[in-house]
C-alpha cells in the first residue's frame, strides 16, 4: 500500500517501538526512502526521546536524599508501619 | 532496571521492616528516590513541592507497607503512591486539570516538518538552556499525556505496567504516548534546531 505522509506520522510510534506488522513496516520504510520530510520527522522524534530520557534533564535537588532520610527517620520513630489509625 | 536492583531480595527486606527492623526501609527505597521525585516533579512543576510530595509518598509507603502485594513490583507500587499524592495536590490547586481525555477522538498531531534535521548531540544537554527547553516542553503536555510519557520514556515502564499504574487501557497508553511524542517533536524540533549551533559544516574547506 502506498502511504502518504499523514499515514506515516500515525505510524511513527509503532515504527520506533517496533510494534508494526511486517507489511506496514515495509510500507513505512518504502515511504521513508524517498521522503525527506518524514525521515526528518522520524529522526527528530527519536532524538528528542533520547534527549528527554537523559538523566541530566531532571536532576535531584542538592541534599534531596539527606532531607528525605532525615524525614523518614522521624516518621519511623513516630509510628511503626501500619498503625491502625493511619490510612492512605 | 540496573541489575543490582533486580538482584535485591525486596520481599525479604519488606518482611524485615514489617518484623520490626524498620531501619531496613531506608535501604529498601534508596534505588527509587529519583523515580519517585521525577514522577512528582512531572506533575507538579515545582521542585520544592515535588520534593515534599515525594517525601510524603515514601512516608505513606512506610506506613502502609503491609498492604503491598508482591504480584506487582515494589517500584510500581511506589510510583502509584506518588502519582496519587501528586494528583491530589494538583486537583487542590487546579480543579478540572486532570479531567479525562478522549483517546478515541479523531485529530492526529501534525509534527514539525523540517528537513535537514541534524542529530542534536547529547553534549548539548550540558547547556542549561537546552535542558530548560526540554523541561518546558514536557510541562506543557496535557497531564494525561505527560503521565504516560514519563512512565514509558523516563521510568521505562512497559505498556502493561503503565496501563495498570494509571488505570487505563493499553490502547490508551499507546495512543497517548504517540500523541505526546509528536507534540514534543512539534514543539522541540524547531527550538532545538535553532538552539544548537551546527557543528559540522557542509563544506569544511570554505
Amino acid at each position: 500500500m502506498v502511504l502518504n505522509c499523514r499515514h506515516v506520522w500515525d505510524y511513527i510510534s509503532g515504527y520506533l517501538d517496533n510494534t508494526l506488522d511486517a507489511q506496514t513496516r515495509a510500507d513505512v520504510e518504502k515511504h521513508l526512502e524517498h521522503c525527506e520530510i518524514c525521515s526528518a520527522v522520524l529522526d527528530s522524534t527519536r532524538n528528542i526521546l533520547i534527549l528527554t530520557a537523559d538523566d541530566r534533564v531532571f536532576e535531584l535537588p542538592v541534599g534531596f536524599s539527606e532531607r528525605l532520610h532525615a524525614r523518614l527517620t522521624q516518621a519511623i520513630a513516630e509510628t511503626p508501619p501500619d498503625e491502625p489509625e493511619s490510612s492512605v | 532496571m540496573p541489575p543490582q536492583i533486580e538482584a535485591r531480595d525486596e520481599t525479604a527486606m519488606i518482611e524485615r521492616v514489617l518484623g520490626g527492623q524498620t531501619e531496613t526501609f531506608h535501604e529498601l527505597i534508596r534505588p527509587y528516590e529519583r523515580s519517585v521525585y521525577l514522577m512528582a516533579l512531572s506533575l507538579l512543576h515545582n521542585e520544592a513541592e515535588a520534593e515534599d510530595a515525594a517525601q510524603e509518598a515514601f512516608i505513606k509507603a512506610y506506613r502502609h507497607l503491609s498492604k503491598f502485594r508482591s504480584e506487582s513490583r515494589f517500584s510500581t507500587w511506589l510510583i502509584s503512591i506518588v502519582l496519587n499524592e501528586a494528583r491530589g495536590r494538583l486537583r487542590r490547586k487546579q480543579p478540572g486539570l486532570t479531567d479525562s481525555i478522549d483517546d478515541t477522538a479523531e485529530g492526529s498531531v501534525t509534527p514539525a516538518q523540517l528537513t535537514d534535521w541534524r542529530e542534536i548531540p547529547s553534549e548539548s544537554l550540558e547547556r542549561q538552556e537546552i535542558r530548560t527547553l526540554i523541561r518546558r516542553a514536557l510541562s506543557e503536555l496535557p497531564v494525561a499525556y505527560r503521565e504516560v510519557f514519563v512512565l514509558r520514556e523516563l521510568e521505562e515502564r512497559n505498556v502493561q505496567e503503565t496501563a495498570e499504574t494509571l488505570g487505563i487501557t493499553s490502547a490508551s497508553v499507546k495512543m497517548r504516548l504517540h500523541r505526546a511524542r509528536l507534540m514534543l517533536q512539534k514543539q522541540l524540533a524547531p527550538q532545538l534546531k535553532s538552539a544548537v549551533p551546527v557543528s559540522r559544516r557542509r563544506f569544511p574547506w570554505f
